[in-house]
């Protein structure tokens, strides 16, 4: 019996808010299987989430680490385009797209390298420098690309190819490395240092510099990952659907960071949950495809996202306020 | 024995102003040394001093018996020297374990915690202090401490930092008197790992029932050192301080 009352507490201390996100995705599948129970029971609609899912995760769990540290990022929807056409121009020019995806990668973290430092080192607001970044990129890409796509029809030739967005027995193997990207996140965020200084930087940053965690290199670091992950989504969705079109990406801003709070992580900095944001990413996916599979309009779409966000964030009230 | 630290006739300039006047001071291995002094008295910058903030303009700085030169805060924290400051410096969403380790952490290669290790290790250093309640353990929250007990907190995080000598900025303050007995127990704990504390503060009953001796300090200089055997009371300790302020 000893310690018990503490165990609990402390349990749902760490746990309550991915538990939260976890009751509301139940929540949703229940009002959507009551709802339309045959357009539930049909397999093609879960295949389109879980390809819509990876994308998604690619984006939004990178986001929880950034949020957590105290800063936001908004310019991770062009660096997914600026990545993907790196990684598409290249492989058209006929380079071997194994070496094209790692040019890809490398393009996207050193975007958000750059960004975090700008912000860091010239204490901008993380909000509105990123938001120039987005629109800046954004436009260097029409403006390259002079907004035509890409479409790289031979590309499953390649043995990366199958590795990476093939179908192993049916499963699409993004949904394998989405995984492996969501385990390698979660001890990365709360058992490796790495991680832990997020946590630190994010609660009391005058604190963890005082106590020799240099605060603005684990910021930067956060912007690398996000911009590591935005290559990951743009690559991945480029090979998917053969194709890289300039305005890719724009759609998944507003989805990314409604995952990440609708999962759970609070806003202030300091907290995150990387299993609540996987639940997140379900919400949201199965918000944008389950309102049209049960037959409704998809104009309802976005009053129910809207609804959804709305809701979730009271939920997560009942978790508390900002401690300090 | 040697003293720990001991500061010979230190001085320290602002421009014009004399923030400290050939103060003396020491703290012996295993005692309790109470600070006191009106507001500008000097006390901050006396602290600043001791942990190599501030390097002395005249006079020296001994460590254990030793005088170092072009002392800073680098070597104030190897020769064991920690505060803990008034405002705690802890982070209220994070567990006990996480900010006693913060920025020190146990990891394996690769970066990865040893978790087990580092809260067996804090739970250890709670149970040292006294930090001990049927709901508090290493994994609690700080956030759910109390006042009192987050002190306990960053004084634990200073014995893992290996101190020597814990300097305590009115830990006090703004803590009720049953917050504020929880911190005595945690320096009388500390004072029986035979290490040592220079406790600063406005409240001389404070200051009075935890000390060993007293440092009166005014105006940047060190005006008195008295031992506990010397003061029959808080108030004859208060009566002293108030006739050296009216004697300037």
């Amino acid at each position: 019996m000893k310690n018990n009352k503490s165990v609990i507490g402390n349990m749902f201390h760490n746990n309550g808010r991915a538990l939260g996100s976890m009751g509301y995705f139940a929540l949703l599948m229940l009002v959507f299987l009551i709802g339309a129970p045959e357009a539930w029971m049909r397999p093609n609609l879960h295949q389109s989430v879980f390809v819509m899912m990876p994308t998604l995760i690619f984006l939004t769990i990178p986001l929880v680490f950034l949020v957590a540290s105290g800063e936001i990022d908004l310019s991770f929807a062009s660096t997914y385009a600026v990545a993907a056409y790196v990684f598409a121009i290249m492989a058209k020019s006929g380079i071997d797209p194994a070496l094209c995806i790692l040019a890809g990668l490398l393009t996207g973290t050193a975007i958000g390298g750059l960004v975090g430092a700008l912000i860091v080192i010239f204490r901008l607001s993380s909000l509105v420098a990123s938001l120039g970044v987005l629109f800046l990129l954004r436009g260097i890409i029409l403006l390259l690309t002079n907004s035509r796509s890409i479409t790289l029809l031979e590309i499953d030739t390649h043995w990366i190819y199958p590795l990476l967005v093939g179908k192993f027995y049916g499963f699409p193997m993004q949904i394998f490395w989405a995984a492996i990207f969501v385990t390698f996140s979660y001890y990365l965020f709360s058992k490796h240092v790495f991680g832990i200084h997020i946590h630190h930087v994010g609660d009391n940053s005058v604190s963890a510099e005082q106590m020799g965690i240099n605060v603005n290199a684990v910021k930067i670091k956060a912007f690398m990952f996000v911009g590591f992950g935005a290559a990951l989504g743009g690559i991945f969705t480029t090979l998917i659907t053969y194709t890289f079109f300039p305005t890719q990406g724009f759609g998944y801003l507003l989805l990314a960071l409604a995952a990440v709070f609708v999962g759970g992580t609070p806003y202030w900095g300091g907290l995150g949950t990387i299993i609540g944001a996987v639940f997140g990413v379900g919400i949201i996916a199965y918000m944008e495809i389950g309102i049209v599979a049960i037959g409704w309009s998809g104009t309802w779409r976005q009053f129910f996202n809207g609804l959804i966000i709305l809701l979730a964030l009271l939920g997560h009230r009942l978790h508390g306020e900002r401690v300090r | 024995m040697q003293p720990i630290i001991e500061l010979e006739k230190v001085s320290k300039y602002f421009g014009g102003i004399t923030a400290l006047n050939n103060a003396s001071l020491k703290v012996n291995k295993g005692e309790v040394v109470g600070l006191i002094g009106d507001n500008g008295a000097g006390k901050s910058t006396l602290i600043k001093t001791l942990v190599g903030v501030h390097s002395p303009d005249n006079g020296n700085i001994k460590i254990r018996g030793d005088v170092v030169n072009n002392w800073n805060a680098l070597k104030a924290r190897e020769a064991g020297i920690e505060t803990v400051f008034q405002d705690r410096a802890l982070c209220p969403q994070q567990s006990i374990v996480w900010n006693i380790f913060m920025g020190k952490e146990l990891k394996y290669p690769f970066g990865f915690i040893r978790e087990k290790e580092q809260i067996n290790e804090a739970n250890r250093l709670i149970r040292e202090i006294g930090l001990t309640s049927k709901l508090i353990n290493a994994q609690s929250p700080v956030g759910n401490l109390s006042g009192g007990e987050r002190q306990g907190v960053a004084i634990a995080r200073a014995i893992y930092n290996n101190a020597e000598l814990i300097i305590l900025d009115e830990p006090t303050n703004n803590l009720s008197l049953n917050e504020t007995q929880k911190v005595f127990d945690f320096v009388i704990n500390v004072k029986k790992s035979n290490r040592s504390v220079l406790f600063i503060g406005h409240n001389i009953y404070h200051v009075y029932d935890i000390s060993d001796r007293f440092v009166i300090l005014d105006r940047g200089e060190v005006v008195h050192h008295l031992n506990k055997e010397d003061v029959q009371s808080p108030e004859e300790l208060m009566k002293i301080m108030r006739d050296t302020i009216k004697g300037h």
